[in-house]
């Protein structure tokens, strides 16, 4: 399944990876192959600058002082808010709301709904392909307030039933939690389909989109989803941070989850009156210069050729699948026909804990484990897989020292 | 690459390959298992006790990477015809030669942990060194007569 693509390349990754210092590294004397970009991306230098011109000339809490240094660091706190709103196309920048992460968004979603749209017996929908971070806060909104969660099945390949999902979309869904590309399988899901069905039956709709970003054009607009979750360290920026972008009429009826500064428009003890979106689920110092180096890498990541980078990114992946057949017993796990980033495996006789400890000497990281989502390896009968994630600083090169790490695995161990 | 052969031995691979005492017992007076919930990995120790406290019989189940079936393996040889009495302190010096910087003294002389010595070179690998005690966690809930190990 050769691509003419693969002879063209329309992209200087060259000259991107430069923009990388860590790619630069060795692990056991090889030169780093960093194939676990699902877990986290690296950053590119104008990230890391950011984060510490921010420190050196901008360090001041944001919304409080009158005083210059303050201002500064106000201003570019909230211009990254509008940065975000026009990558991922929401109507309004109050409706962006800055968390410590993805999973700290859906915490956000599911305990506020706790309080007033959760009732015993209505159902929370999510699927079996959903990271922990979209199953356990949904399970904790379950045991407070009685409602029923329900899983929409996967198939053998890894993409999810969806005449399943229109069985289980009933008057009772409440909330539907789904995640837009699963970091386990690297499955696209048609997010705009099941929202459209979800809203039809009055439920809201959450999106995790913290492995999609990087490597999709996203739109919530399009999507229509109530709320659009996302991390910045997935998508080059730091760890951190990431947002809730959520439609504002649904977050104005929503109580603020956490209490504390910036989140108040006036507290008296016999009651607090809370302030307008964002700020009310906003609650506390945030992550001040995590948020501006994001909006460095946004800026960064917007300024890259997109057509170009998404192909360079397809082919590379497409690159790996078909060398892994080289490999003998090696089998890809999840194999949708509409995959972005990750290449997950297992191989006949070689547990992936020792393939990742084994290919790391050949300086290749690549993940090993359940990857945060057991009911998925549950699901496909196996303990673990190894997962190869990529990055649009990958090179078939690095591919071609992963398939060497991995055959030499096995000369050790079959 | 040194680290890497000192962790995949002979040994290791041979055991990883063809585990010894793996399945069941008929009659196991004790038995539990052990979860590692970082991987995932899970296996079960079943014994066999006699009224002077021997470990008679020993078998292990499960599935793991190789460092951790390989460790059971010799683990089961180890235990096997030795008192209830014996097996916890080989543990701790089993335990205190995979976190131990340098080389102990434990394991010269009379103390010498035999084959189990095969897995020193886990050592250098810190974030391994759960797979290699996991059947000993399993060993000593069994041993205590609880059900369930685990290694967080």
């Amino acid at each position: 399944m050769s691509t003419p693509l693969l002879r063209q390349p329309v992209f200087n990754v060259e000259s991107l990876r430069g923009q990388f210092p860590i790619l630069a590294t060795r692990v056991h004397g090889q030169p780093l192959v960093y194939l676990d970009n699902a877990a986290t991306t690296q950053k590119p230098d104008c990230v890391i600058d950011a984060l510490a011109h921010y420190y050196r000339h901008q360090n001041a809490n944001v919304h409080r002082g009158v005083h210059h240094l303050s201002e500064v660091a106000t201003s570019a706190y909230e211009a990254v808010r509008e940065k975000l709103r026009r990558c991922l196309n929401a109507r309004e920048t109050r409706e962006v709301i800055f968390t410590r992460g993805t999973t700290e968004a859906i915490n956000l979603v599911a305990q506020s709904l706790s309080g007033h749209w959760l009732r015993p017996g209505d159902e929370v929908l999510i699927s079996w392909m959903e990271h922990h971070s979209n199953i356990v806060p949904w399970q904790m909104a379950c045991a407070r307030t009685g409602a029923v969660l329900k899983v929409i099945p996967m198939t053998d390949a890894g993409e999810l039933d969806l005449d399943a999902a229109r069985r289980l979309i009933s008057e009772r869904t409440r909330v539907l939690g789904i995640v837009h590309v699963s970091n386990a399988l690297g499955t696209v899901n048609p997010v705009t389909e099941l929202t459209r069905l979800a809203h039809d039956a009055g439920a809201l709709v959450l999106v995790d989109g913290a492995q999609a970003v990087a490597h999709l054009p996203v739109d919530v607009q399009a999507i229509d989803c109530d709320f659009y979750v996302c991390s910045g360290h997935k998508q080059y920026g730091p760890t951190g941070v990431g947002a809730l972008i959520g439609r504002a009429s649904v977050l104005e009826r929503m109580p603020p989850w956490q209490g504390g500064g910036d989140m108040i428009r006036a507290v008296r003890f016999e009651g607090t009156e809370y302030t307008d979106l964002p700020y009310r689920f906003e609650a506390g110092t945030p992550s001040i210069a995590e948020v501006i180096g994001w909006g460095a890498a946004i800026d960064w990541f917007e300024g890259l050729d997109h057509d170009a980078l998404r192909t360079h990114e397809d082919a590379v992946l497409r690159y790996a699948e078909e060398r892994a057949t080289e490999v003998p017993g090696l089998r890809l796990v999840g194999t949708a026909p509409w995959k972005v980033g990750v290449m997950s495996f297992v191989i006949d006789g070689v547990h992936p804990h020792d393939l990742g400890t084994i290919v790391d000497h050949h300086g290749v990281a690549i993940r090993t484990g359940h990857h945060c989502a057991m009911p998925v390896m549950e699901r496909l009968g196996l303990p673990a897989t190894a997962r190869a994630s990529f990055a649009i600083y990958n090179t078939r090169q690095e591919v071609d020292t992963l398939i060497t790490a991995l055959l030499a695995a096995r000369e050790v161990l079959v | 690459m040194f680290a890497l052969k000192d962790l995949y031995q002979e040994v290791i691979v041979d055991h990883n390959r063809a585990p010894r005492n793996f399945g069941h017992l008929a009659a196991p007076t004790h038995r539990a298992e052990g979860f590692n919930p970082l991987c995932g990995d899970r296996l079960t120790i079943e014994l066999a006790v006699d009224a002077d406290g021997v470990i008679r019989e020993l078998a292990f189940d499960g599935q793991g990477c190789a460092i951790s079936v390989a460790s059971a393996s010799l683990m089961t040889e180890a235990i096997k015809g030795r008192t209830l009495a014996e097996a916890e302190p080989l543990f701790e010096r089993f335990h205190t030669m995979l976190t131990t910087a340098v080389e102990s003294d434990l394991l010269n002389g009379d103390d010498s942990l035999g084959k189990l010595e095969a897995l020193a070179g886990v050592r250098a690998f810190p974030s391994r060194v759960k797979c290699a005690t996991l059947c000993w966690h399993a060993l000593r809930s069994a041993l205590h007569g609880e059900t369930v190990a685990t290694t967080e």
